[in-house]
């Protein structure tokens, strides 16, 4: 059986890993091969890498970044943030990634996730969905780095993005980002059980119960930035925990 | 006399992603050349056949490159040649994610889709258990969990071959072994520790062969 993953992510801006609240207040937390390269050896079971500045001018420096992480781990590693085409996320394989995670350009354009699924094959596909909670039981998609919110619904929208050629869910709770509240327990459950691919949590993970609540509402795989970075906990002691809580995770 | 470093190809059809292998095999201080001409096939003291996506196209591409009958003659000797995802499905005699198409059939039996379960792809970490005693197995010594990323594999253990398993709603082939070719579905280069001291003994056999054989 499929073990349960935890995955640290790296948020990247000019070459730092750098974190905010719900995407806003952006710091600087390191260096992104030093931190990643740290992560693995401490038991992460994937990265994560996001370009959340995505400019033309930052693309190249940022295939430099992907080069770098690649070297320093050995665990896989996905990246998103500014994928747009083909040739985009080409890029990003070539330049280490193991997979790439599409958000915006997919929600304007779902054929894209079609077209990357034929040519890198379903599993190297990430869809990326920042979700917000309008009312109980509805999450809208906000693209754009969560600043442009579209009225599509999350859970038909995973659904959707699922069918055209997505392997994998990454998904994000835009209210609990970065505010250590625990995971939108309710999104992933309904996202999970609306979808046939595995489900990443992510936003507002602090502590190892907040990802085993995470795992039993569903999700496969849980996503932590702030609290490692901040050093408020380290994967070594999360894994403990859930251990301890009678998780399976892998051997390492 | 002078020894030198092993000369290790591999394969770039175009298709693969080859920075994560090259990424592992450097961190084991080992170099390789990206090749895709049937001499290299031939020469190199080490041989590793990656591959992601569709079998039918992983198959064309090596057709159109001349490299089907260089690839199968090194894996009938049982010279060091390490295939790897999609690298490994080709080794056998076809796959139901390709109806028609044949593949390298070095490997007896035939890909399967795997079983049905809430969640596929089979994508993440799996446990592995080490290859029984029978054929004995050089690499797959220790149990351990592989990253993978499959919709198929062999499902059943081929004959003269030493057989690693893995299970999700249902076994199927995590890696085989024979002479000096491994060949895993999942991927050792993205394999944590694990699969770091698998390729290192694959590559400890490829330094050992070329250095007895010249």
């Amino acid at each position: 059986m499929l073990l349960n993953r935890i995955i640290p992510c790296l948020d990247v801006r000019d070459g730092r890993v750098v974190k905010g609240v719900r995407f806003e207040g952006l710091r600087d937390v390191g260096d992104p091969a030093e931190l990643a390269a740290g992560y693995a050896a401490d038991g992460a079971d994937e990265i994560v890498l996001l370009d959340v500045t995505a400019t033309i001018e930052s693309r190249s420096a940022m295939l430099d970044t992907v080069a770098a992480v690649r070297r320093a781990i050995d665990v896989p590693f996905t990246v998103g943030g500014g994928i747009r085409t083909i040739e985009d996320a080409a890029a990003a394989l070539t330049a280490g990634a193991d997979r790439v995670a599409v958000n915006s350009a997919a929600v304007r354009r779902p054929e894209l996730l079609t077209e990357l699924a034929d040519r890198f094959g379903t599993q190297c596909v990430v869809i990326a969905i920042d979700a917000a909670r309008r009312e109980p039981g509805r999450w809208e998609v906000a693209i754009g780095a969560g600043r442009e919110w579209t009225g599509i619904d999350a859970v038909t929208w995973a659904q959707e993005a699922t069918e055209c050629g997505a392997g994998e869910v990454l998904l994000t709770s835009h209210d609990r980002d970065g505010t250590g509240a625990g995971y939108d327990l309710d999104l992933v459950s309904a996202v999970s059980s609306q979808v046939r691919t595995p489900v990443i949590a992510s936003g507002g993970a602090r502590v190892a119960a907040d990802l085993e609540s995470a795992f039993v509402a569903g999700a496969s795989a849980a996503l932590l930035a702030g609290v490692l970075h901040d050093r408020l906990t380290t994967i070594r002691d999360l894994r403990r925990a859930l251990s301890a809580l009678g998780r399976e995770l892998r051997p390492c | 006399m002078t020894i030198d470093l092993p000369d290790i190809a591999i394969i770039d059809t175009g298709l693969s992603n080859l920075a994560s292998v090259e990424s592992a095999c450097g961190r084991l201080g080992v170099g390789v050349r990206r090749i895709s001409d049937p001499e290299s096939i031939a020469t190199a003291d080490g041989v590793v056949l990656p591959g992601v996506g569709h079998f039918a196209e992983g198959m064309a591409r090596l057709s159109a490159l001349g490299l089907v009958e260089p690839i199968r003659f090194r894996i009938q000797l049982g010279r060091p040649t390490l295939a790897i995802c999609l690298g490994m499905q080709l080794l056998a005699q076809g796959s139901d994610e390709a109806p028609g198409i044949a593949g390298l059939g070095v490997v007896a039996g035939r890909v399967r889709r795997l079983p049905p379960a809430r969640i596929r792809p089979h994508l993440g970490w799996n446990l592995v258990t080490a290859a029984g005693p029978e054929p004995r197995p050089r690499f797959l010594v220790d149990d351990g969990a592989a990253s993978f990323a499959n919709g198929f594999a062999l499902d059943a253990a081929p004959t003269g071959w030493a057989t690693a398993w893995s299970d999700d709603h249902g076994p199927f082939v995590a890696a085989i072994e024979r002479g000096a070719v491994l060949a895993c579905q999942f991927h050792p280069e993205i394999s944590g520790r694990w699969g770091a001291t698998l390729l290192g003994r694959w590559m400890s056999c490829v330094l050992t062969e070329s250095a007895t054989c010249c």
